[in-house]
């Protein structure tokens, strides 16, 4: 049977109606919520039940979820809001990995968003070892997983004894490289210090499976540079005290007596500031290398 | 067996002209559609999701064929009275049924095989545009043929739902016959926890009465190992063998069983 012509039309303008009024419905905006409520919806908890439900699509479930967990932590973190909500974060990884618990990245991408210091991660180094035990359990020989549990009580908790014990017990597992008992041995005996800290992240830099996470671990590198930077700095303001009994004014009064040749950048060439009255060099505070870890900080 | 050849090529073509290859062009847009998307709505995990999409659409499409075409084979000769131009022919009426069966089979075969190829060819496309050091990180590479494994353990699911699907289309109204292919394909999924049954129960009959179901129920969990291979977990070929026996085996039971209810039904 031949379309009339005008069904055509028909079809057309009524398309171009449902468009033209979905535009114009966008431009308004729903009445918000009240202060405090969360928009962050989970409908279903249950790991047990979401496993049966999925049947035997778990892998694509658990991926549905990874899914939303980036989403979840992306625009959270990226959002400006001033109270911001990583509430579901856990139980979304915590989905994910009970569908899939070969799921590696879920668990190590997932701690890193757990431990990360608030606002830019959850803050939770807790539940991000809890994740990573998780991931253990089900995979006693995967080393990486051991080796991120005691980078979280090294980087985020300043726990030592217990980054030393899971350091350990990742360097006796399959395939495990062999810079971690040196690390483990250092993490031990002083504590935290920048020569564990370079080696953690260049290792993380060398094995991300992922640009972010390379990226990540490329920034800290860099702020450790930085720090070293600023030390050395130091001490050539130290050594100018010394020779002229007094703390130069600026960098001009270092370049002047012949202690350096210009003014010192950070890494990024971001030149550094100096502080006359105390003689303390510092990051510009344009500079994107800020805040560097707490002097109080493992590094 | 040329009997059952003729009705069986008949149904494929018969498949062709209702346009259920169609699907095969659905499948290969989502996937290249979702291999271009994917790395902007995940971090890293690109070629897995690919993988664990591709095996779950396979196994998808491939249900959905088999109980909604399953359904209607015996129920359309029926409905559109041809039942009774081709039983008076020189022809057993199980071979009519394996006939459609195996026309069934061979769509579903084709289908599976093409969409195979389809979902090979995005991973290797996948392999050859992701740099030397994420390749590393993978547990095996995109184009893994271990996951063949699971390809054939999806393509005896379907045989066996086909089965399911047929035998109920034997007795009962296409409604009825998916809702009952649906829920038998749904309970063989809970397999395990009727086999754990009698552990939280106190009743001794009860736990004997699950007990049994599991043993009756036909057991499709063991036909997924999509997440296996996918982390390139090992599946052992005596694993495969004995699956691939139970399947033909559960196969050949619902057949006969088909057989002997179209057998006894009366077309008058």
């Amino acid at each position: 049977m031949k379309v009339h012509p005008a069904t055509w039309g028909a079809l057309a303008a009524l398309l171009a109606a449902v468009i033209g009024l979905q535009m114009l419905q966008a431009r308004e905006q729903p009445p918000g919520l009240p202060a405090g409520v969360s928009t962050n919806l989970l409908y279903v908890r249950s790991p047990e039940f979401l496993r049966r439900a999925a049947l035997s699509f778990r892998a694509l479930a658990a991926d549905i979820y990874w899914i939303r967990t980036v989403q979840h932590y992306g625009r959270t973190k990226l959002s400006t809001d001033a109270n911001k909500q990583y509430d579901i974060l856990y139980p979304l990884l915590d989905l994910t990995t009970s569908l899939d618990p070969y799921f590696d990245v879920a668990y190590k991408f997932g701690s890193v968003f757990l431990a990360e210091q608030y606002p830019s991660g959850a803050g939770r180094p807790d539940q991000a070892i809890a994740l990573l035990r998780k991931g253990v359990a089900v995979r006693p020989d995967t080393w990486e997983l051991a080796q991120e549990i005691g980078f979280v009580y090294y980087w985020w908790l300043s726990d030592y004894d217990d980054a030393a014990m899971w350091f350990n017990r990742a360097a006796e597992m399959t395939n495990a490289p062999d810079w971690l008992r040196p690390l483990a041995a250092v993490t031990l005996a002083e504590g935290g210090n920048r020569t564990s800290s370079r080696t953690l992240w260049t290792e993380i830099a060398r094995n991300a499976d992922a640009d972010w996470l390379r990226d990540q671990a490329t920034f800290r590198l860099k702020q450790l540079d930085a720090m070293d930077g600023i030390d050395f700095i130091e001490s050539v303001v130290e050594r100018y005290r010394a020779r002229t009994g007094t703390l130069p004014t600026s960098w001009a009064d270092l370049i002047r007596a012949g202690f350096l040749r210009g003014v010192p950048p950070d890494p990024t060439g971001t030149p550094l500031r100096l502080d006359p009255s105390t003689g303390k060099v510092m990051l510009d505070p344009g500079s994107s290398l800020n805040p560097l870890p707490n002097p109080e900080h493992p590094v | 067996m040329r009997v059952i050849g003729h009705v069986a090529v008949n149904v494929f073509k018969e498949s062709v002209r209702d346009k259920i290859l169609y699907n095969l062009v659905v499948f290969a847009v989502l996937l290249m559609s979702v291999s271009y998307l994917i790395g902007e709505l995940t971090a890293g995990q690109d070629v897995k999701i690919i993988k664990d999409l591709g095996l779950a659409s396979i196994s998808m499409f491939g249900l959905l064929i088999a109980i909604f075409i399953g359904i209607g084979l015996v129920w359309k000769e029926v409905e559109k009275r041809s039942i009774y131009t081709l039983l008076p022919k020189p022809m057993r009426r199980q071979e009519f049924l394996l006939g459609k069966y195996f026309g069934l089979v061979l769509t579903l075969v084709i289908n599976v095989a093409v969409m195979t190829v389809a979902f090979y060819g995005v991973l290797a496309y996948m392999q050859a545009a992701t740099p030397q050091n994420i390749r590393a990180s993978w547990p095996a590479p995109a184009t893994d043929p271990a996951m063949l494994k699971a390809i054939v353990l999806i393509i005896l699911e379907l045989l066996l739902v086909t089965a399911i699907a047929l035998f109920f289309s034997t007795f009962s109204s296409p409604f009825l016959s998916a809702m009952m292919t649906m829920a038998v394909w749904v309970i063989g999924h809970f397999n395990e926890d009727l086999r754990n049954y009698g552990a939280t129960i106190s009743s001794p009959v009860a736990a004997a009465l699950a007990r049994g179901v599991y043993y009756v129920v036909p057991n499709f969990a063991a036909f997924d190992v999509k997440l296996q291979v996918v982390h390139a977990q090992s599946v052992p070929l005596r694993y495969l063998a004995l699956t691939s026996l139970y399947g033909v085996t559960y196969v050949a039971l619902v057949l006969v069983g088909a057989v002997i209810i179209f057998s006894k039904r009366d077309f008058k």
